[in-house]
């Protein structure tokens, strides 16, 4: 299988990605990690004039920590993040969620940004951020925006970005206080998409109550689904089995799932009420390990 | 278009269609056929390569990709006519049998022992996980891997 | 002195390594040339002027065609051809005859019947040139109604798959029985207890790594065609080429160069090879077609789509007293299985397994559906699989209504090692066996007692563990060739051997390595044979110009054939060395003794001719009236086949809150008689229980209602990979086949064939407790779920 044919470039500057985007519209498609839209491209499910290779362009990877964010580069890889290990204690969730997408060598080639823009409804990253509360910031020849991880992902493969626009960057809000996450996947064998999976990130207060909760379902719907009322049931609470199974149900209620070769609805949606329960376990333990 | 790289050593400048796929530059332009191909989604490894030494899927990859980068394949592994440890493993563990993955699977355990010395059975089956053997069950496989990285570690003892 | 003995005995060992005969776990010498990226793989042949082929498919799984547009397809530069139904029909190649006697279509000229069917092939100058190109074929389709079970197919009033098909009326193929169904219902009637199952051996696919493919290359001035194909059986498809293709068979050579598995997938002769063929004779340049995956798991052989549904009838003691089984075969919308011509569901009468059954009825019928053709035998003997599968699924049934330990209710019916050799009521007559032995290294491995008692703990807190137990017994190495034949050619099968004057041997075999090495074992048996080392012995394999004719390599049929035809070859060769050593010694050939490659007159033993020898004499002082040379021919047709057995222990532990199964161990215990390369015979194993346990959990070919293929590419059809595969355990009994030369009985499939039920036992086990007696394979979490949430349970 072989994608049909298109003009290909990869400015070294991203003013000129900006510009070429500009100019070409909808006929021209950001290639970062291409691990989706090279298999698209084979498929011909996709079929651009012209391809703009990001990959030369400076200053678009990399993770690091700046005015309370966790800022990540949209080209960063997979993998970066996977061995991103000082993330641990801050941002659990992302590093557990890392090593579980796809398979160690789409993880050299796949970037953060290609698969939130890419808007795969089951794709990991965008439950992640959901989960963490991220924003995502996006350029065009006319200026810079920050666009909240909420209400971004539209339907499948469907974003908020314009066709003129580059993600540049993801920023994770890093929160005081105690923090713990985890990330938990239900796929049939190692390099499969989910079936359904689960994103949680809670932040307790110094009185041990739940500041913050964050719930990111993944697979289950049209697109990545913040599970809101699962979240607010949680926060303010003093972290209880009662209170965690009573989020994990909101939770559950939260997904939109379809069935499937992968399982009838009900179980998907069940998976994801148990995933978010034993996720909030993992997630408070976590948090309140780190005051001992 | 044109598009320099290096490949096992030797520079290289061809001229392709930008849709021409790694695999296919490798196997038809410059007629290496040590690089397989064994699916069209991305999913098997049959075509795995090293990019500045890091296994990725060569079926996943644009020719002009490769611009100004390093390039592995099965080709490159023996030195001088030496074989590469992860060559020897393979060999002597039974790590093979149809040798379609073979190529592939290489590449990965070589990548894998120079990033982690000493792999655990874990770490090995987590790092070879891209990559499909129909015929192995993978049992020889991970031994091949232990068996190079011991060899590798040996080998560096000896020297220091 | 004890010193003495242990240096000789290091000595002997030295020399048996260093000579490489049975029983040696010698590394294989294929594997240079793979290790270096060097192995040369279809698609690796490049000839001067080579077209590229891709074929257009059907998108609908039963339509008419009402016409073909080309048009916008040729007038891309660099398109040479686009080949269709109608061009072939007027060179009467629009159909070819299967392996099981029926017809298919080569490109569809009246309706595609299944999705993915071929329609025409676009030819040009590169591949991406032909894909282009194949995107622009315009086919006009008039979608009919798809039958996507067989349950549909035969209902009266169905519409026929199959109208082209003279007499054809309704979507049946055949009806088949074996066994006694008098003595079966006479046993059903004195029954204590009968124990029933229904359950559904799902459709699964070989797809060996390396697709399927072909480079055609047809001499316009000779007539000459060579054919580099990916073929487990050349010499067979030659004789298939010639007849389907009318070419003369002394100009066709088939040469199947090194193939990246096959598993029976490239038994059968396909569409594509029939085309690029034709294609290459008509335009007068070579052809090139190579799969891709879809291409592969859409329309190349496919296995199991078995509805199976019995009973066993069990007396007062708990014996096995009768079997019934009925199944019912979906074939697709060819009958193109691969088996042998007299039985149309392959040797699915072994059912009766490792039990002592004395009567035993199997009725089978096959239909029709819009789905792609095929039964092949996925690393199997002609159906063995699912018969196995059937009788240890429906085993553990009846211990559990029995309310037994599986391996008691085993035990207790097994056939007995003095029983042997065993007239099975379905018709088999078993060579050997010692079921029970290898059932007790099996559970003296994994420590059955002690997990007994944790599963009960375990159940106690309601955990769910379960331990599945499976002792299978296959029949392989077919012939012998007056019972066994494929498309009437006989099941025996070659070996030519030549030993050359300085005694270094080529050996030329008729069947056909895709992995299972037999370049290193099949020189181990001349080694052992001859005493000629096997590093001396070079195998050659896949060229019909070059080897002895033979049927090919599936069915665990290379060594329980080609490596029997490799022994007797070589014995004629030592036969023939006493005659020259005797001329040598100037003695009587009565006198002459031989001991791995070394000849001496009795009595005095430490005067030797060695085979290097008598090879040399063999060319430069032959005795006066015998032929010079030192080489043969043999063709082997079997007395019997094999019975090669094992009991395979399997533990899992399931989430009960995603269903999902853990294997925990699996311990397989394998008894193939004599092992030659017990390293090579060990990876077959490993290789075998891996497939086993992605059919038993993940891997399948589904289709909707509209007979959309699900499972056509590597995203859908789930190949294990080696972080699910368990740590295999292997273990093993040795009990010799009796009629063998060399005692082997094969080993390629053994695994796959026994573990499936191993595996899907032990869920069962895990489950049974709660009602919960069958779940089909593939065992996916989803069904764990569902049987679990109707049984109440949840987290
Ligand atoms: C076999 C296989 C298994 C996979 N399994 C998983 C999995 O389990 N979970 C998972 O989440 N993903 C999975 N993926 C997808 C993988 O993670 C991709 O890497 C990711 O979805 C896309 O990232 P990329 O950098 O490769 O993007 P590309 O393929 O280069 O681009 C994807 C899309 O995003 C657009 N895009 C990319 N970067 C930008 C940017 N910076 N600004 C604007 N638009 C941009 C592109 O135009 C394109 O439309 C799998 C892929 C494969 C091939
Ligand atoms: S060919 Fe299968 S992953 Fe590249
Ligand atoms: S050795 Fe055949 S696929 Fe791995």
């Amino acid at each position: 299988m072989f994608p049909a044919a298109f003009d290909y470039t990869a400015p070294g500057a991203l003013d000129e990605v900006l510009s070429l985007l500009g100019q070409h519209g909808d006929d021209a498609k950001v290639l970062a990690g291409g691990q989706s839209l090279i298999p698209l491209l084979k498929l011909r499910f996709a079929a651009p004039v012209i391809l703009v290779d990001i990959g030369r362009v400076d200053g678009l990877e990399g993770i690091r920590r700046e005015n309370g964010h966790v800022r990540i580069g949209a080209r960063t890889r997979h993998r970066d993040v996977e061995s991103a290990s000082d993330l641990r204690g801050t941002l659990d969730v992302l590093l557990d969620a890392a090593p579980l997408i796809s398979d160690p060598l789409i993880r050299n080639m796949g970037t953060v940004g290609g698969s939130i823009c890419h808007a795969d409804p089951a794709g990991d990253w965008g439950a992640v951020m959901l989960a963490v509360g991220a924003e995502f910031v996006v350029k065009s020849a006319s200026g810079e925006r920050v666009v909240p991880a909420a209400g971004f992902f539209e339907g499948p493969f469907t974003t908020g970005l314009h066709a003129d626009e580059v993600m540049t960057e993801i920023r994770v809000p890093v929160e005081t206080g105690r923090s713990g996450g985890t990330y938990l996947k239900l796929e049939r064998k190692v390099g499969d998409f989910a079936s359904v999976a689960a994103a949680v990130h809670v932040v307790l207060g110094s009185d041990g109550r739940i500041a913050t909760a964050g719930i990111g379902l993944c697979a289950v719907g049209a697109h990545s689904i913040k599970a809101t009322a699962a979240e607010a049931a949680l926060v303010g609470q003093e972290p209880s089995d009662e209170v965690i199974a009573e989020a994990a149900r909101l939770a559950g209620e939260a997904a939109e799932p379809k069935a499937d070769i992968r399982g009838s609805a009900e179980y998907k949606r069940d998976v994801a009420r148990v995933f978010v329960q034993r996720g909030l376990h993992t997630a408070i333990d976590r948090a309140q390990g780190e005051a001992a | 278009m044109k598009v320099t790289f290096e490949i096992n050593g030797a520079e290289k400048s061809v001229d392709v269609e930008p849709r021409t796929l790694v695999v296919d530059l490798i196997r038809t332009k410059l007629g290496m056929t040590g690089t397989h191909i064994g699916c069209d989604t991305s999913n098997c490894g049959a075509c795995t390569v090293l990019l500045d030494g890091r296994p990725v899927k060569s079926c996943t990859l644009l020719a002009p990709m490769l611009e100004g980068k390093t390039v592995t394949t099965v080709e490159g592994l023996a030195k001088g006519g030496k074989l590469d440890a992860i060559q020897e493993g393979f060999h002597a563990e039974h790590g093979l049998q149809c040798g379609f993955c073979t190529p592939g699977m290489m590449l990965v355990g070589k990548a894998l022992i120079e990033a982690n010395p000493h792999p655990t059975e874990d770490e090995i089956r987590w790092g070879i996980s891209g990559n499909i053997c129909r015929c192995t069950g993978y049992m020889n496989i991970v031994k091949a891997i232990q068996h190079a990285a011991a060899a590798k570690t040996a080998e560096t003892a000896g020297v220091a | 002195m004890a010193v003495d003995t242990t240096e000789a005995a290091a000595a002997t060992e030295a020399a048996r390594q260093a000579m490489g005969g049975i029983g040696v776990s010698l590394a294989r010498k294929e594997d240079a040339r793979f290790i270096h990226g060097q192995g040369h793989y279809v698609d690796d042949v490049v000839l001067p002027g080579m077209l590229h082929m891709v074929i257009v498919r059907s998108p609908h799984a039963h339509a008419r065609i009402k016409g073909i547009d080309s048009s916008a397809a040729m007038a891309i530069p660099g398109v040479i051809a686009v080949v269709t139904g109608e061009l072939l029909a007027q060179h009467k190649l629009a159909w070819m005859p299967t392996l099981s006697g029926d017809t298919q279509a080569v490109l569809a000229t009246d309706k595609v019947r299944f999705q993915g069917q071929e329609v025409a092939c676009v030819i040009a100058e590169t591949k991406y040139i032909a894909e282009d190109a194949a995107a622009l074929v315009s086919v006009d389709y008039e979608p009919l109604q798809a039958i996507t079970t067989p349950q549909q197919a035969i209902e009266p009033g169905a519409v026929v798959i199959r109208d082209e098909k003279e007499g054809q009326t309704d979507n049946k193929i055949y009806h088949w029985e074996a066994g006694d169904k008098d003595a079966t219902d006479a046993a059903f009637a004195r029954a204590a207890k009968v124990v029933s199952l229904e359950t559904f051996y799902p459709r699964c696919h070989p797809s060996p790594l390396e697709t399927c493919g072909c480079v055609a290359d047809l001499d316009p001035v000779t007539g000459n065609a060579t054919i580099y194909m990916t073929s487990q059986a050349p010499h067979a498809h030659r004789t298939l080429f010639a007849i389907v293709a009318g070419l003369p068979e002394e100009k066709i050579r088939i040469i199947s160069p090194d193939l990246g598995g096959g598993f029976g997938n490239k038994v059968p002769i396909y569409p594509g090879y029939v085309v690029a063929t034709a294609a290459s004779l008509l335009i007068g340049r070579p052809v090139k077609w190579i799969e891709d995956r879809t291409d592969n798991l859409i329309s190349t052989g496919f296995a199991r789509d078995y509805y199976m549904d019995g009973s066993v009838a069990i007396d007062e003691n708990g014996k096995f007293i009768g079997l019934r089984v009925n199944l019912l075969s979906d074939n697709g919308a060819f009958f193109a299985d691969a088996q042998p011509s007299k039985f149309k569901a392959g040797l699915f009468h072994i059912v009766t397994g490792s039990y002592d059954i004395p009567a035993a009825h199997i009725v089978a019928n096959g239909a029709y559906t819009n789905k792609a053709p095929g039964g092949v035998a996925y690393r199997c003997s002609f159906r063995v699989t699912e018969a196995s599968y059937f009788i240890e699924r429906l085993v553990e049934s009846a211990a559990v209504e029995l309310g037994q330990d599986p391996v008691t209710t085993r035990l207790n019916n097994f056939i007995q090692p003095e029983a042997f050799p065993y007239q099975s009521a379905s018709g088999f007559e078993y060579d050997s066996g010692d079921y029970p032995r290898a059932m007790k290294v099996a559970l003296d491995m994994l420590g059955y007692d002690e997990l007994r008692k944790e599963q009960a703990e375990k159940r106690a807190k309601g955990e769910l563990m379960g331990i599945g137990v499976a002792s299978f017994t296959e029949v392989v190495g077919a012939g012998k060739g007056k019972d066994y034949d494929i498309a009437g050619l006989r099941m025996f099968d070659s070996a030519e051997l030549r030993v050359h004057p300085t005694g270094k041997a080529i050996l030329k075999l008729g069947v056909k390595s895709q992995g299972q090495g037999h370049e290193t074992t099949f020189a181990q048996i001349v080694a052992e044979e001859l005493g000629i080392p096997a590093s001396d012995v070079e195998v050659r394999e896949g060229d019909t110009d070059n080897t002895p004719f033979g049927l090919g390599t599936y069915a665990s049929r290379s060594t329980p054939v080609g490596g029997a035809a490799t022994a007797v070859v070589a014995r004629k060769l030592r036969d023939k060395g006493k005659i020259i050593a005797a001329h040598l010694f100037e003695a009587d050939v009565a006198d002459i003794e031989f001991d791995h490659g070394k000849y001496n007159v009795k009595g005095s033993p430490d005067n030797v001719k060695t085979i290097q020898d008598i090879a040399f004499a063999a060319y430069t002082n032959i005795p006066d009236g015998i032929e010079a040379g030192l080489e043969g021919v043999t063709y082997y047709d079997p007395p019997n086949m094999t019975f090669p057995f094992g009991t395979y222990l399997v533990v899992v532990d399931i989430d009960k809150g995603t269903g999902q199964v853990k294997v925990r161990r699996m311990i397989a215990v394998d008894d193939c008689g004599v092992r030659i390369n017990p390293m090579i015979v060990e990876g077959q194993i490993h290789g075998g229980l891996t497939e086993g346990f992605g059919i038993a959990f993940m891997e399948l070919i589904t289709f909707d209602d509209e007979g959309n293929c699900i499972g056509s590419n590597f995203m859908d059809y789930l190949i294990p990979t080696a972080w699910e595969t368990p740590r295999f355990e292997l273990g093993e009994t040795v009990t010799p086949s009796p009629h063998h030369p060399i005692g082997a009985k094969g080993v390629g499939e053994s695994a796959t064939v026994g573990s499936p039920a191993a595996y899907v036992n032990a869920v069962i086990d895990a489950l049974s407790h709660l009602g919960i007696t069958n779940i089909d394979m593939p065992v996916t979490s989803d069904k764990v779920w569902a049987a679990l949430r109707s049984k109440g349970v949840t987290e």
